[in-house]
């Protein structure tokens, strides 16, 4: 080697240095961030983690209590909402990969699903405002399930797209080859071999709206009481969250982180168990 | 691969043109087909025998695995591929509009190039296509699946794991696993789209004597790029050649005296 090569080559690795040192940094500080905020919940929530938050009702200021009414909201309105978007969302999906692969009606489904996919859950919820509570007077659960099943779709309707295309058309072909009609194939081939990308999508959808406090604020509002009607206001944990992090109470506030630290995990849970079932070796099964 | 020329001689002789009469199961009768707008296959006519094999042989591109997806009109799946002409199946034109193409396709079995097990396990790939148009009970489907695999020589294989996935086996078993999956359901005519070019010495060799036997019952036809393979394993063979039928005659008269220099040049190995 001559010199000038060798200066190159050291320019190189200097280079190569700087930029190892800036990746590695900003990883880090992703990492860093990720760990603040759970040590933060875990400090700040497991303290107040109790018996009582998973039986007793949110308390009025002053008095002790629990979260049971949010939490039983916020386990109904995810659950009704995850029925009512699974199955339209997986619907959609299979029209767009299997029977529409290439017509003008999927182009624009897939263009408007992804504004939808990236749309502020506030406008979902201001949406369901004006057709839902405004009609109907007052503030009701529905509402709320009818807000987090809007999120629900895009979620559902790309996920199942991009896994049912992953399906070899090999496999539809061997299928058909047997004198298959073509709703069977999809159903007990291509549903089949795409099942674990299909329950991912679904898990991560409820992971995304066990969260969503915005489109709850303008539908389901928020419940003192337990209260297990559908068409009357409903508590949940988000909204609850917001109402006590920002009151002046500091039982309320403990109450609010101990709030945060369920949903944490709760989501963290289905992002883990989602990751599994997509892992290349479960996918084999 | 020359590995095996003894068999070779021995089948070679076995099908010399014999004087038996031969019924056409399937006849080709001018034939177009269109990607879009390119013609693939220009006026094609050819005879399937029943129970014999019939090889499609000729250079990438020519048309022979096309010609062997109108057979089961495979290419139905997709929008803008069409066919002019007639192919009779029993004397009836499977090209007609009204055709029900999934009884079709449960009539004219298909094996394809790699191997496709469904995700599911052994038994129920098996069972999956029988299924579609019997209702059987459980003593008899166990009888159906255990016959198929047998046929097929994968029962000693595979009696111990049915309930395991087909994804589980090797490339050669999963192979036999899509053939005997085809054979289930006890279709008249079978379809062999280069069955064997994903697949190692031995595994080919098990498949080409599956062949061998499953003649007795079926008429295949079967597209190779392999000359020794169809030489082997086919009673007549096709030669085609840019989307045109260049000769059709017996395996023995294609391979030992071409009519066409064309043929000749291809089998000899001076294009293709």
């Amino acid at each position: 080697m001559n010199d000038s090569s060798m200066t190159l080559y050291k320019r190189r690795r200097r280079r190569n240095q700087a930029a190892m040192v800036l990746s590695c940094g900003a990883a880090g500080a992703g990492m860093v961030a990720l760990v603040w905020i759970l040590a933060t919940l875990v400090l700040k929530g497991a303290s107040g983690v109790s018996l009582a938050v998973f039986t007793q009702m949110t308390p009025p200021p002053g008095s002790s209590g629990g979260l049971l009414n949010a939490i039983f909201g916020s386990l109904i309105q995810t659950l009704v909402a995850t029925l009512i978007g699974t199955p339209v969302g997986i619907l959609a999906g299979t029209y767009m990969a299997e029977y529409g692969r290439n017509n003008g009606l999927t182009s624009v489904v897939r263009f408007i699903n992804d504004v939808l996919l990236s749309a502020p859950s506030i406008v979902v919820g201001l949406f369901v405002y004006e057709i839902m509570v405004q009609p109907m007077g007052h503030f009701s659960a529905w509402a709320g399930c009818v807000a987090l099943s809007i999120l629900v779709l895009p979620v559902v309707v790309r996920t199942t797209e991009d896994m049912l295309l992953l399906v070899p058309d090999s496999l539809r072909e061997a299928a058909s080859a047997l004198g298959a009609p073509r709703w069977l194939v999809i159903q007990k081939v291509c549903y089949r071999a795409a099942r674990a990308g299909l329950i991912t999508g679904t898990l991560l959808a409820i992971a995304r709206i066990s969260g969503e406090t915005a489109p709850l604020l303008f539908t389901s509002l928020n419940n003192q009481f337990w209260s297990v009607n559908m068409n009357a206001p409903m508590a949940n944990l988000p909204v609850v969250i917001f109402q006590f992090a920002l009151s002046p109470y500091e039982d309320w506030q403990q109450l609010a982180w101990v709030g945060a630290l369920l949903i944490t995990v709760a989501v963290l849970s289905l992002n883990i168990i989602a990751r599994t079932l997509s892992s290349p070796r479960a996918s084999d099964r | 691969m020359q590995t095996r020329p003894n068999v070779e001689l021995t089948k070679t002789v076995l099908t010399e043109p014999v004087a038996e009469t031969l019924q056409e199961k399937v006849s080709v009768r001018n034939l177009n087909f269109y990607y879009g707008d390119y013609k693939a296959l220009k006026s094609i006519s050819l005879p399937l025998y029943d129970r014999k094999v019939t090889a499609f042989i000729g250079p990438s591109g020519c048309g022979k695995s096309t010609l062997l997806r109108i057979l089961n009109r495979m290419y139905d799946l997709y929008p803008g591929q069409r066919a002019e002409g007639e192919v009779l199946l029993d004397g009836k034109n499977i090209l007609d509009p009204k055709t029900d193409l999934n009884l079709l396709r449960a009539r004219i079995g298909m094996v394809f190039q790699k191997p496709t097990p469904f995700p599911m396990s052994i038994y129920d790939n098996i069972a999956f296509g029988i299924r579609l148009y019997e209702k059987v009970p459980k003593s008899e489907m166990n009888d159906r699946v255990e016959d198929a695999l047998k046929r097929t020589a994968l029962w000693d294989e595979v009696k111990d794991k049915l309930h395991a996935s087909g994804l589980g086996l090797s490339g050669g078993q999963q192979q036999r696993l899509c053939i005997a999956r085809s054979v289930a359901v006890r279709p008249q005519v079978l379809l062999l789209d280069e069955p064997t070019s994903a697949l190692d010495p031995i595994s080919t060799a098990k498949i080409e004597e599956l062949i061998y036997q499953l003649k007795v019952d079926y008429t295949i036809a079967i597209v190779t790029h392999n000359m020794q393979q169809a030489a082997r394993a086919a009673d007549f063979s096709a030669f085609m050649y840019l989307g045109e039928l260049i000769e059709f005659g017996t395996t023995d008269q294609v391979f030992t005296k071409p009519r066409e220099s064309r043929t000749e040049d291809y089998i000899t190995g001076r294009f293709g």
